[in-house]
């Protein structure tokens, strides 16, 4: 697997800017604990993922141990632990993308990478997951493609939405 | 089919914007609040039979109401949109299609309960809605309605259905991971930083600019005797036109599925889970209930969020539950120990049932555990899980029994 954008070699910090943007958000809540959700956020898409030195160096923003930001950031789907994909794609496999044939659309998807759900592809392109209802079921099978839903799917349109990511 | 009140504003284009959602009459309601007494709104409320719309369908202005008269301290608005609920997606459409009424409702709200600052909680699956309600709150300041003795902080969550549990949330949105709290204190007691705190969901919140601007009989008389006005159903499944509809709570669960085009497929119907996931499954016979509170309580089911997602014949009920039991046990929070434990060992029954490994005895000895955990929890996940393994395995029980070795 290519190596992320900082991946454990690169320092964990902020620039000047963002640390000005964490005391922003800590000071909007009655606790600065609060902007702890949206600070590892940023830290997530500022280092690639969250690794122990980032916990590490976000629970010194919060004069938390970094235990107490371990239990968070392992309790939330949306923080990876590990290095992610430059895409990922998330197919949801509840009960209404069930019975419009999820199944199928992640099969077709597990057989075009060559991976299975939690993997990602050697080239470091794609991360594939199996999710918990996105709550978009008019519209099933569905999946999220990075910060976008993905409706209606079709094997054939999960063909053309994979070749489309770089 | 009832007037449209909360989808009123879909068909305009960029109803998401300000100047649109002026133009239709947008902020009048919060106008007219502001000259009423806070507890007056309150009572308009509660006199309109407004009940919640996330899931448990407590009465909004009762839940309002039990903040305590004496505190002299902050008081929160937490609004919930944490949308999560298997089968629901209502929400994600009020966040995108009319923030502004959003909004609007928490200016009224918080008048009500006497607070200066609100939080919502978006999925943080929901970057678009996030998106568009962010977007709405910045107009909102522009224009000078947000920032003049009432504030807006928009949160985003990171993936967790618990965090939908209103507690579970509050401990979320304190930057904790996301467990439920053991009630008394209610939030409206001890909520968000320990202060009392009203959460409600996006949807109920919506409900309020009608009612102020129109009155609360006009609301009352949407509905049923024991809840007012219309809401939003969340239909898919094996129908022709799923879709959010809106239609007063009076509607039965039969006309909801013509609305909807009726069943596709086959064409006959097997059964319908009424409101998201959690909610009890209704066979074919069964769908003569209204679609209200009360009446699905009657009925031995729950409307919760109002997700409606039908099976046809062709469905099979022991894979239906396979997904949902699947769904628990990896949600469940971990906290309690009936919740961690059953679901994960009943999710494991019944994926050997549906492979064709299952016993006889698996279907008694899922049921005899479900039964015994209700009710011994911090919170209603639990609940939420026992009520799909009970009346799935009881309902179509010839069904498992077919997939079991003799």
């Amino acid at each position: 697997m290519t190596t992320p954008p900082g991946a454990a070699s690169a320092p964990v910090t902020f620039t000047g800017a963002q640390l000005l943007e964490v005391t922003r958000l800590q000071r909007l809540y009655p606790d600065k604990r609060g902007a702890l959700l949206p600070v590892l956020h940023m830290a997530q898409e500022t280092f690639g993922y969250i690794s122990l030195p980032v916990e590490e160096y976000v629970a010194g923003l919060f004069d938390l141990s970094p235990a107490q930001v371990h239990e968070v950031v392992t309790f939330y789907t949306l923080y990876f632990q590990q290095p992610k994909g430059r895409h990922v794609v998330a197919i949801c496999h509840n009960l209404s993308c069930t019975l419009a044939g999820a199944k199928d659309i992640l099969a077709r998807a597990r057989e075009k990478l060559g991976i299975e759900p939690g993997e990602t592809t050697h080239d470091g392109r794609v991360t594939l997951q199996s999710v918990e209802c996105l709550c978009a079921c008019e519209a099933a099978p569905m999946a999220q493609v990075d910060d976008r839903y993905e409706l209606n799917l079709t094997p054939e349109k999960v063909d053309r939405i994979l070749e489309g990511l770089a | 089919m009832a007037e449209s009140v909360l989808m009123r504003n879909f068909p305009r284009p960029n109803s998401h914007t300000l100047p649109v959602y002026r133009e239709a009459g947008g902020y009048g309601a919060w106008e007219k609040a502001r000259t009423m007494e806070p507890a007056a709104i309150t009572e308009e409320v509660k006199k309109a039979n407004l009940r919640g719309l996330g899931g448990a369908g407590f009465p909004t202005g009762m839940k309002w109401s039990f903040i305590p008269k004496a505190h002299t301290g902050p008081v929160y608005l937490v609004v919930n949109a944490d949308e999560g609920e298997p089968g629901t997606f209502k929400d994600r459409y009020l966040l995108e299609r009319d923030p502004h009424a959003l909004i609007e409702g928490m200016l009224i709200a918080a008048r009500a309960i006497r607070c200066t600052l609100g939080f919502i909680y978006i999925r943080g699956e929901y970057v678009q809605p996030w998106r568009v309600f962010s977007a709405a709150v910045r107009e909102a300041y522009g224009a000078g309605l947000l920032g003049a003795g009432f504030d807006i902080v928009v949160h985003r969550g990171a993936g967790a259905y618990i965090c939908g549990e209103e507690t579970g949330l509050l401990s979320s949105l304190e930057g904790k991971k996301g467990w439920p709290k053991i009630k008394p204190p209610f939030p409206a007691i001890k909520g968000a930083f320990g202060q009392p705190t009203i959460v409600n969901n996006v949807e109920t919140l919506c409900c309020v600019p009608p009612i102020i601007e129109r009155g609360a009989e006009w609301f009352a008389g949407l509905g049923t005797k024991t809840q007012g006005g219309t809401r939003m159903y969340s239909v898919s499944g094996r129908v022709k036109k799923p879709a959010v509809y809106e239609t007063s709570v009076s509607i039965t669960l039969r006309q909801l599925i013509e609305l909807a085009g009726g069943v596709s497929g086959p064409g006959r119907l097997k059964a319908v889970v009424p409101g998201g996931g959690s909610a009890p499954i209704l066979t074919a016979d069964e769908i003569d209930v209204t679609m209200d509170v009360d009446g699905l309580k009657n009925a031995g089911s729950m409307i919760g969020s109002a997700g409606v997602m039908v099976m046809d014949e062709s469905v099979s009920i022991p894979e239906a539950l396979l997904v949902l039991a699947r769904f628990y046990a990896h949600e469940s929070c971990g906290q309690c120990t009936p919740c961690r434990e059953s679901t994960g060992w009943i999710y494991k029954m019944v994926h050997r049932l549906v492979e064709g490994h299952g016993r006889k005895d698996d279907l008694d000895t899922i049921l005899d555990v479900a039964k015994r955990g209700a009710g011994t929890t911090i919170c209603a996940f639990y609940d939420g899980a026992v009520g799909p393994y009970i009346s799935y395995i009881e309902k179509f029980r010839s069904e498992f029994e077919a997939l079991c070795r003799s």
